[in-house]
């Protein structure tokens, strides 16, 4: 029962300060970081019983009861919910610490607080759920931390349109999520995942005409409807191409919120969900093909994009659609534990590279374009020794974690047939993409002259905040932000080590069942870290060597270097497909059906019964002679009545 | 014998006389006198029928109007000397201040 608590001690935390902030104020974290803690030091028990015998399952109450309809709150934590959990509370734990130093002396201090605190709870309850509908509910929880978070800064348009983005991108793929569920109820009678994951198999041969409302005639498997619906929603929430716009714009938030989204919460829930629900999808290789090519698809498609953004936050970001889709990837050839492990590896460093950018952005007073950085590594020393830390194990430098993790997914990939051989050829490019942008991040920002207060490469204006003689005072930010950054580093290296896959290999069966043998383990583990050591290279040539170098390639590949420095158009191509029709034809609703049809009737209505009770009104003149003639002649009127008719 | 009929015809013409007064005098004083002259046409009714149905809760109700009467003129000219106090004007036309 006590593990209640880890969900309920944030929970806690969260309507204190919510309901309290007003009063607490800068006190904030003495709540919120125990309430962490605690749950922490729970976690860590539970995933000791956990990983010695049997997964624990455990009742709250009774949520809803309505004929065949059953619903509990409940938690099922078996070695994948451990795992989780280990990972949401210590990267949020961290979180919580860093935002004490970096949120100091900003007006929403208490209400970022209670939001975080508020997001742990959804997360924590999202990964513990033991049915479909806390899992919905929980998932939609998070989605709405993540407006409130990116939304943080609520003065500032940018953040309003980034948050309101991030909602309403996570909505198109939780439509999918919710007709899932749906689908779910209406074909097993029940949404408790155990009993839905017995009765599994023996829908398996069951088809769907998915054409039927429209007459159509085209029959889908069952499993496989059910498994795209579901997965639709991971796309939103994971940031999979091609729902991963708001990903990067959600870059509008603090920085420590971008570092919980992006490492520990939200974007994590796309994974784990397929993860968890993987003896569904093992029955329906067709969705699993998607999940794959999905996966695949936008691991090296943002990668291209990471190549040329200017804004530290925003390479760090593409880099997580990246990963993300590294994972789905894994997911998807049935290399779940590879999948979840490169989820764990990935939520260290990542939130370790996003804290790092926090520290280097706080020290330049929030300025984010790397070419008005430069020669950071003298001043920032310990920033600057974990973002290379953190880099080298994005980029899959050997022994670091990123390398063992992302090693295993290759491994898996290329054992699994023709799709997993492409796979893991695009897998491979990815990594040597992934190696060479962010070392690009390092040797722009830390290495070579320093462009503090320039106009930097663009020529622009340089920042309000930061004049040129301020560049000498650039120091360390205080060590509530530093400790994390240490620990997680550490972390970015030891989580390789931990045996994390063996770990997790006895819940998350692919569906071939026993592992297949690996026998290009050793030449995939080669080319993996000459990939990931060449992109190093080609950044070192290009940034520190002969800088010119990038210049005259973007002038003689302009078109290519366009598509990526504006993302493939992605952002414009929506805009233009949905974005703008839906405001047109909200427009003209607004002026021919608002206020020409309904705006009219009501006024209508009213401006008729004004004109008549205007006339009606000069009746009462006020004189009392009318009235008594009035009363006269209803006397008459009633007594010629009586005396004429009824008589 | 009087017939009853003679009576009735009196009656109302000073009840039309009265009515016709409230409807076309302008001074307020005047008014209330044809009030009053409507009240009386009624009694003359109640006595009439009283006499003649020998029934004497007839006059007993006469007896009642004239005291109510009595009352209202007392109260009725009170508010007429307020109203004049603050209006100046004894004009009912002039009195119109509770129209739309």
């Amino acid at each position: 029962m006590k593990y209640a608590l880890i969900p309920l001690l944030p929970f806690a935390a969260f309507v204190v300060i919510g309901l309290f902030g007003h009063w607490i104020r800068e006190r904030a974290h003495w709540i919120a970081v125990p309430a962490v803690a605690g749950s922490f030091l729970l976690s860590l028990s539970a995933f000791a019983d956990v990983a010695q015998g049997e997964p624990i399952r455990l009742t709250l109450y009774s949520w809803i009861t309505s004929g065949s309809f059953d619903v509990n709150i409940g938690f099922f934590i078996d070695r994948l919910t451990a795992a989780m959990l280990l990972l949401v509370t210590v990267v949020s734990g961290l979180v919580h610490v860093y935002t004490i130093g970096y949120m100091e002396g900003e007006p929403g201090y208490p209400r970022f607080f209670s939001y975080i605190a508020l997001f742990t709870f959804s997360m924590l309850m999202l990964v513990m759920a033991d049915n479909f509908l806390q899992l919905y509910v929980f998932w939609e929880a998070v989605g709405l931390c993540s407006y409130l978070l990116i939304g943080h800064w609520y003065d500032r348009k940018s953040a309003c349109d980034a948050a309101v983005k991030a909602f309403v991108v996570n909505r198109v793929g939780d439509f999918g999520f919710g007709l899932g569920i749906m689908l779910i109820f209406a074909v097993f009678g029940t949404l408790q995942y155990d009993q839905v994951f017995a009765k599994a198999a023996s829908v398996a041969g069951e088809t769907i005409n998915v054409l039927k409302p429209l007459g159509g005639e085209w029959p889908v498997g069952m499993l496989t409807v059910l498994c795209l619906l579901l997965f639709t929603g991971a796309v939103g929430k994971s940031a999979q191409v091609p729902l991963h716009v708001w990903l990067p714009d959600a870059m509008e938030g603090p920085t420590p919120i971008s570092a919980l989204i992006h490492a520990a919460t939200m974007v994590t829930a796309g994974v784990f969900m397929v993860a968890r629900l993987a003896p569904l999808y093992n029955l329906s290789p067709a969705a699993m093909d998607v999940v794959a090519v999905t996966g695949g698809l936008t691991a090296l498609f943002a990668a291209t994009i990471a190549l040329t953004q200017n804004d530290i936050k925003r390479v760090v970001a593409y880099s997580t659609v990246s990963q993300l889709g590294y994972m789905m990837m894994a997911c998807g050839l049935g290399a779940y534990a590879a999948g979840i492990y490169h989820l764990l590896t990935h939520g260290a460093f990542k939130a370790l590279l996003f804290l790092c950018c926090g520290s280097v952005i706080i020290a330049l007073h929030h300025e984010q374009d790397i070419r008005r950085m430069g020669g950071l590594k003298a001043k920032l020393p310990v920033t600057y020794w974990t973002f290379v830390i953190g880099s080298l194990a994005l980029a899959g430098f050997p022994l670091t974690a990123g390398f063992f993790s992302k090693d295993e997914i290759l491994v898996e990939a290329w054992s699994g047939g023709a799709l997993g051989q492409t796979l893991a050829v695009v897998g491979l490019a990815t990594a040597f993409l992934t190696a060479f942008y962010s070392f690009r991040l390092v040797f722009v920002a830390f290495h070579g002259e320093s462009k503090v207060g320039s106009g930097g490469a663009s020529g622009g204006p340089p920042p309000a905040g930061m004049a040129p003689h301020q560049a000498g005072h650039i120091h360390e930010p205080s060590r509530t932000m530093t400790i994390p950054l240490m620990v997680l580093a550490g972390l970015a290296v030891i989580t390789g080590y931990l045996g994390i896959p063996e770990f997790l290999a006895p819940v998350l069966h692919g569906p071939g069942g026993a592992e297949a043998g690996h026998e290009a383990a050793v030449p995939i583990m080669v080319i993996a870290s000459i990939m990931g050591l060449s992109g190093i290279a080609v950044a070192y040539l290009f940034y520190v060597r002969s800088p010119q170098l990038p210049e005259r390639l973007t002038q003689q590949w302009r078109r290519l270097y366009g598509l990526s420095f504006n993302k493939w158009y992605v952002d414009e191509l929506y805009d233009k497909a949905f974005v703008r029709p839906t405001v047109e034809v909200a427009g003209l609703l607004w002026r021919r059906m608002d206020v020409a049809v309904i705006d009219k009737a009501v006024n209508g209505v009213a401006a008729g019964v004004a004109l008549w009770s205007r006339s009606l009104r000069l009746i009462q003149s006020g004189e009392v002679q009318h009235y008594a003639l009035g009363m006269a002649l209803g006397a008459v009127v009633i007594l010629g009545v009586y005396l004429l008719m009824l008589q | 014998m009087v017939p009853l009929s003679y009576y009735m015809i009196l009656s109302a013409i000073v009840f039309l006389t009265g009515l016709v007064g409230v409807l076309i005098r302008r001074n307020i004083i005047i008014l209330l006198l044809s009030i009053e002259l409507m009240l009386n046409a009624t009694n003359i009714n109640f006595v009439a029928f009283a006499y003649y149905l020998n029934n004497i809760a007839g006059q007993v109700f006469v007896f009642f109007a004239l005291t109510v009467a009595a009352a209202e003129v007392a109260v009725g000219l009170a508010i007429i000397l307020a109203l004049y106090r603050g209006k100046a004007t004894v004009n009912v036309e002039d009195l119109n201040m509770m129209k739309w």
